[in-house]
Protein backbone atom coordinates (compact mmCIF):
# COMPACT_ATOMS: atom_id res chain seq x y z
CA UNK A 1 0.00 0.00 0.00
CA UNK A 2 1.45 3.43 -1.62
CA UNK A 3 2.11 5.65 1.65
CA UNK A 4 1.63 8.41 -0.71
CA UNK A 5 0.21 8.93 -3.84
CA UNK A 6 0.95 12.56 -4.63
CA UNK A 7 0.29 14.01 -8.03
CA UNK A 8 3.18 15.98 -9.77
CA UNK A 9 1.84 17.31 -12.60
CA UNK A 10 -0.91 16.85 -14.80
CA UNK A 11 -1.77 18.58 -18.33
CA UNK A 12 -5.04 18.84 -21.13
CA UNK A 13 -3.48 20.02 -24.32
CA UNK A 14 -4.93 23.22 -25.74
CA UNK A 15 -3.66 22.51 -28.84
CA UNK A 16 -2.53 19.16 -30.87
CA UNK A 17 0.42 18.29 -30.12
CA UNK A 18 3.62 15.38 -31.03
CA UNK A 19 4.28 14.57 -27.36
CA UNK A 20 3.85 15.53 -24.00
CA UNK A 21 7.34 16.12 -22.14
CA UNK A 22 7.76 15.54 -18.24
CA UNK A 23 11.10 17.17 -17.36
CA UNK A 24 12.64 17.62 -13.93
CA UNK A 25 10.69 14.77 -11.63
CA UNK A 26 11.36 15.42 -8.40
CA UNK A 27 13.06 12.47 -7.51
CA UNK A 28 11.89 12.50 -3.64
CA UNK A 29 9.49 9.81 -4.75
CA UNK A 30 10.41 5.93 -4.74
CA UNK A 31 7.71 4.92 -7.70
CA UNK A 32 6.19 6.50 -10.87
CA UNK A 33 2.55 6.35 -11.62
CA UNK A 34 1.55 7.78 -15.37
CA UNK A 35 -1.49 8.25 -16.17
CA UNK A 36 -3.04 9.45 -19.99
CA UNK A 37 -6.25 9.63 -21.30
CA UNK A 38 -5.42 10.57 -25.37
CA UNK A 39 -7.01 10.26 -28.84
CA UNK A 40 -4.89 11.35 -31.55
CA UNK A 41 -5.21 12.25 -35.53
CA UNK A 42 -3.50 8.91 -36.39
CA UNK A 43 -6.11 7.60 -39.51
CA UNK A 44 -6.87 4.33 -37.65
CA UNK A 45 -9.12 3.24 -34.75
CA UNK A 46 -6.35 2.85 -32.37
CA UNK A 47 -2.69 4.43 -32.10
CA UNK A 48 0.50 2.86 -30.66
CA UNK A 49 1.19 4.84 -27.90
CA UNK A 50 5.26 5.24 -27.24
CA UNK A 51 7.33 6.36 -24.19
CA UNK A 52 10.90 7.33 -23.99
CA UNK A 53 13.05 7.62 -20.81
CA UNK A 54 15.69 10.26 -20.17
CA UNK A 55 15.60 11.59 -23.81
CA UNK A 56 16.93 8.10 -24.91
CA UNK A 57 16.12 7.28 -28.40
CA UNK A 58 18.59 4.53 -28.89
CA UNK A 59 17.35 1.12 -28.93
CA UNK A 60 16.87 -0.14 -25.60
CA UNK A 61 13.56 -0.48 -25.02
CA UNK A 62 12.35 -4.46 -24.67
CA UNK A 63 8.16 -5.01 -24.81
CA UNK A 64 6.24 -7.98 -23.81
CA UNK A 65 2.98 -7.75 -24.81
CA UNK A 66 -0.91 -8.59 -24.80
CA UNK A 67 -3.83 -7.69 -27.05
CA UNK A 68 -7.76 -8.10 -27.70
CA UNK A 69 -9.58 -6.07 -29.77
CA UNK A 70 -12.93 -7.80 -29.70
CA UNK A 71 -12.04 -10.48 -31.63
CA UNK A 72 -9.07 -11.95 -31.36
CA UNK A 73 -6.68 -12.23 -28.38
CA UNK A 74 -2.62 -11.58 -28.80
CA UNK A 75 0.59 -12.29 -27.46
CA UNK A 76 3.61 -10.80 -28.81
CA UNK A 77 6.82 -8.67 -28.69
CA UNK A 78 7.28 -6.36 -30.92
CA UNK A 79 10.56 -5.73 -32.51
CA UNK A 80 12.46 -5.90 -29.67
CA UNK A 81 15.05 -3.78 -28.78
CA UNK A 82 12.99 -0.94 -30.16
CA UNK A 83 14.46 2.78 -29.92
CA UNK A 84 11.07 3.55 -27.98
CA UNK A 85 8.87 1.69 -25.22
CA UNK A 86 5.24 0.39 -27.27
CA UNK A 87 2.97 1.18 -23.95
CA UNK A 88 -0.41 0.33 -25.45
CA UNK A 89 -3.05 1.28 -28.33
CA UNK A 90 -5.25 4.15 -27.76
CA UNK A 91 -7.53 5.79 -29.70
CA UNK A 92 -6.99 7.13 -33.25
CA UNK A 93 -8.96 9.73 -35.24
CA UNK A 94 -11.27 6.22 -37.04
CA UNK A 95 -12.85 5.61 -33.60
CA UNK A 96 -16.09 7.35 -32.49
CA UNK A 97 -15.60 10.67 -32.49
CA UNK A 98 -15.00 12.45 -29.13
CA UNK A 99 -13.94 9.51 -27.69
CA UNK A 100 -10.25 9.26 -25.72
CA UNK A 101 -8.71 6.12 -24.46
CA UNK A 102 -6.97 5.44 -21.09
CA UNK A 103 -3.71 4.47 -19.96
CA UNK A 104 -1.75 3.74 -16.91
CA UNK A 105 2.27 3.42 -16.25
CA UNK A 106 3.51 1.80 -13.71
CA UNK A 107 7.15 2.37 -12.76
CA UNK A 108 8.14 0.59 -9.77
CA UNK A 109 11.87 1.93 -8.21
CA UNK A 110 12.07 4.88 -10.77
CA UNK A 111 14.98 6.31 -9.17
CA UNK A 112 17.25 3.56 -8.23
CA UNK A 113 20.27 2.61 -10.10
CA UNK A 114 19.09 -0.81 -12.09
CA UNK A 115 17.25 -1.30 -15.47
CA UNK A 116 13.85 -0.06 -15.12
CA UNK A 117 10.99 -2.28 -15.36
CA UNK A 118 7.34 -1.15 -15.91
CA UNK A 119 3.54 -2.01 -16.21
CA UNK A 120 0.80 -0.83 -18.57
CA UNK A 121 -2.34 -1.44 -18.99
CA UNK A 122 -5.07 0.36 -21.79
CA UNK A 123 -8.16 0.53 -23.19
CA UNK A 124 -9.51 2.26 -26.14
CA UNK A 125 -12.78 3.66 -26.58
CA UNK A 126 -15.00 2.66 -29.82
CA UNK A 127 -18.69 2.47 -30.59
CA UNK A 128 -18.22 -0.22 -32.97
CA UNK A 129 -17.11 -3.82 -32.86
CA UNK A 130 -13.58 -3.00 -32.46
CA UNK A 131 -11.71 -1.34 -29.57
CA UNK A 132 -8.48 -3.01 -28.07
CA UNK A 133 -7.02 -3.42 -24.65
CA UNK A 134 -3.66 -3.72 -23.90
CA UNK A 135 -1.45 -4.95 -21.68
CA UNK A 136 2.39 -4.61 -21.18
CA UNK A 137 5.30 -5.49 -19.67
CA UNK A 138 8.45 -3.36 -20.72
CA UNK A 139 12.40 -2.80 -20.18
CA UNK A 140 14.53 0.09 -20.04
CA UNK A 141 18.14 -1.32 -19.90
CA UNK A 142 18.95 2.32 -18.86
CA UNK A 143 20.38 2.33 -15.22
CA UNK A 144 19.73 5.93 -14.73
CA UNK A 145 17.30 7.77 -11.94
CA UNK A 146 14.78 8.57 -14.25
CA UNK A 147 14.32 12.09 -14.75
CA UNK A 148 12.38 12.47 -17.90
CA UNK A 149 9.75 10.95 -19.91
CA UNK A 150 8.34 11.97 -23.41
CA UNK A 151 4.80 10.18 -24.61
CA UNK A 152 4.55 10.04 -28.34
CA UNK A 153 2.65 8.33 -30.81
CA UNK A 154 4.77 5.85 -32.07
CA UNK A 155 3.82 5.64 -35.43
CA UNK A 156 5.70 8.68 -35.96
CA UNK A 157 2.82 10.67 -37.68
CA UNK A 158 0.30 11.77 -35.56
CA UNK A 159 -0.34 14.36 -33.01
CA UNK A 160 -2.67 14.32 -29.98
CA UNK A 161 -5.46 15.94 -30.38
CA UNK A 162 -7.01 19.07 -28.05
CA UNK A 163 -8.31 17.41 -24.66
CA UNK A 164 -5.65 14.53 -24.61
CA UNK A 165 -4.40 14.80 -21.23
CA UNK A 166 -1.34 13.51 -18.99
CA UNK A 167 -0.71 13.29 -15.36
CA UNK A 168 2.82 11.82 -13.21
CA UNK A 169 1.92 10.79 -9.83
CA UNK A 170 4.67 10.45 -7.36
CA UNK A 171 4.58 7.57 -5.15
CA UNK A 172 6.37 7.10 -1.88
CA UNK A 173 7.27 3.52 -0.44
CA UNK A 174 4.93 1.40 -1.97
CA UNK B 1 4.26 23.75 -37.48
CA UNK B 2 4.78 20.72 -35.20
CA UNK B 3 5.12 21.19 -31.31
CA UNK B 4 5.28 19.11 -28.38
CA UNK B 5 4.05 20.33 -25.53
CA UNK B 6 7.45 20.38 -22.13
CA UNK B 7 6.26 20.33 -18.75
CA UNK B 8 8.45 20.78 -15.93
CA UNK B 9 7.91 19.08 -13.27
CA UNK B 10 10.00 21.06 -10.83
CA UNK B 11 8.86 24.66 -11.79
CA UNK B 12 5.60 23.50 -12.94
CA UNK B 13 6.08 25.71 -16.22
CA UNK B 14 4.70 24.30 -19.24
CA UNK B 15 6.12 25.08 -22.90
CA UNK B 16 4.84 24.71 -26.28
CA UNK B 17 8.08 23.69 -28.29
CA UNK B 18 8.33 23.79 -31.82
CA UNK B 19 9.74 20.26 -33.24
CA UNK B 20 13.66 20.91 -34.06
CA UNK B 21 14.93 19.17 -37.81
CA UNK B 22 16.44 16.27 -35.50
CA UNK B 23 13.08 15.64 -33.74
CA UNK B 24 11.18 15.41 -37.40
CA UNK B 25 13.79 13.57 -38.54
CA UNK B 26 13.08 11.01 -36.05
CA UNK B 27 10.08 10.80 -36.42
CA UNK B 28 10.16 10.21 -40.00
CA UNK B 29 12.63 7.13 -38.67
CA UNK B 30 9.20 5.85 -36.23
CA UNK B 31 7.18 6.38 -39.03
CA UNK B 32 9.23 4.07 -41.53
CA UNK B 33 10.15 1.37 -38.46
CA UNK B 34 6.12 1.30 -37.18
CA UNK B 35 5.37 1.00 -41.02
CA UNK B 36 7.88 -1.64 -41.72
CA UNK B 37 6.87 -3.73 -38.38
CA UNK B 38 3.26 -3.44 -39.44
CA UNK B 39 3.90 -4.68 -42.98
CA UNK B 40 5.77 -7.34 -41.72
CA UNK B 41 3.17 -8.64 -39.22
CA UNK B 42 1.30 -8.38 -42.07
CA UNK B 43 2.96 -10.87 -44.02
CA UNK B 44 3.38 -13.33 -41.65
CA UNK B 45 -0.34 -13.56 -41.15
CA UNK B 46 -0.99 -14.04 -44.79
CA UNK B 47 2.37 -16.50 -44.97
CA UNK B 48 0.05 -18.33 -41.87
CA UNK B 49 -3.18 -17.67 -43.95
CA UNK B 50 -1.85 -19.44 -46.61
CA UNK B 51 -0.37 -22.32 -45.18
CA UNK B 52 -3.49 -22.95 -42.90
CA UNK B 53 -5.76 -22.98 -46.45
CA UNK B 54 -3.11 -25.62 -47.73
CA UNK B 55 -3.29 -27.85 -45.20
CA UNK B 56 -7.09 -27.88 -45.13
CA UNK B 57 -6.99 -28.65 -48.86
CA UNK B 58 -4.32 -31.51 -48.03
CA UNK B 59 -6.29 -33.11 -45.35
CA UNK B 60 -9.89 -32.51 -47.50
CA UNK B 61 -11.44 -30.38 -44.85
CA UNK B 62 -13.52 -27.11 -44.69
CA UNK B 63 -12.67 -24.07 -42.03
CA UNK B 64 -15.58 -24.74 -40.42
CA UNK B 65 -14.48 -28.64 -39.97
CA UNK B 66 -11.00 -26.90 -39.09
CA UNK B 67 -12.99 -24.90 -36.01
CA UNK B 68 -14.40 -28.26 -34.41
CA UNK B 69 -11.00 -30.07 -33.99
CA UNK B 70 -9.92 -26.84 -31.74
Amino acid sequence: MATTFTLIKTYTLATATASFDFTSIPSTFTDLCLKLSTRSDYTQIYDPIGLQINGDTTSTYYTRRLYGNGATATSDAPSNPSTVAAIGLSVGASSTASTFGNLEVYFPNAFGSTQKSFSCDAASENNATTAYATFTANLWTGTAAISSLKILSANGTANFVTYSSASLYGILKA
Amino acid sequence: METRIEINCTTGEVTEIELTQAELDQRETDRIAYEMEQANKEAKAADKATARTALLQRLGITEAEAELLK
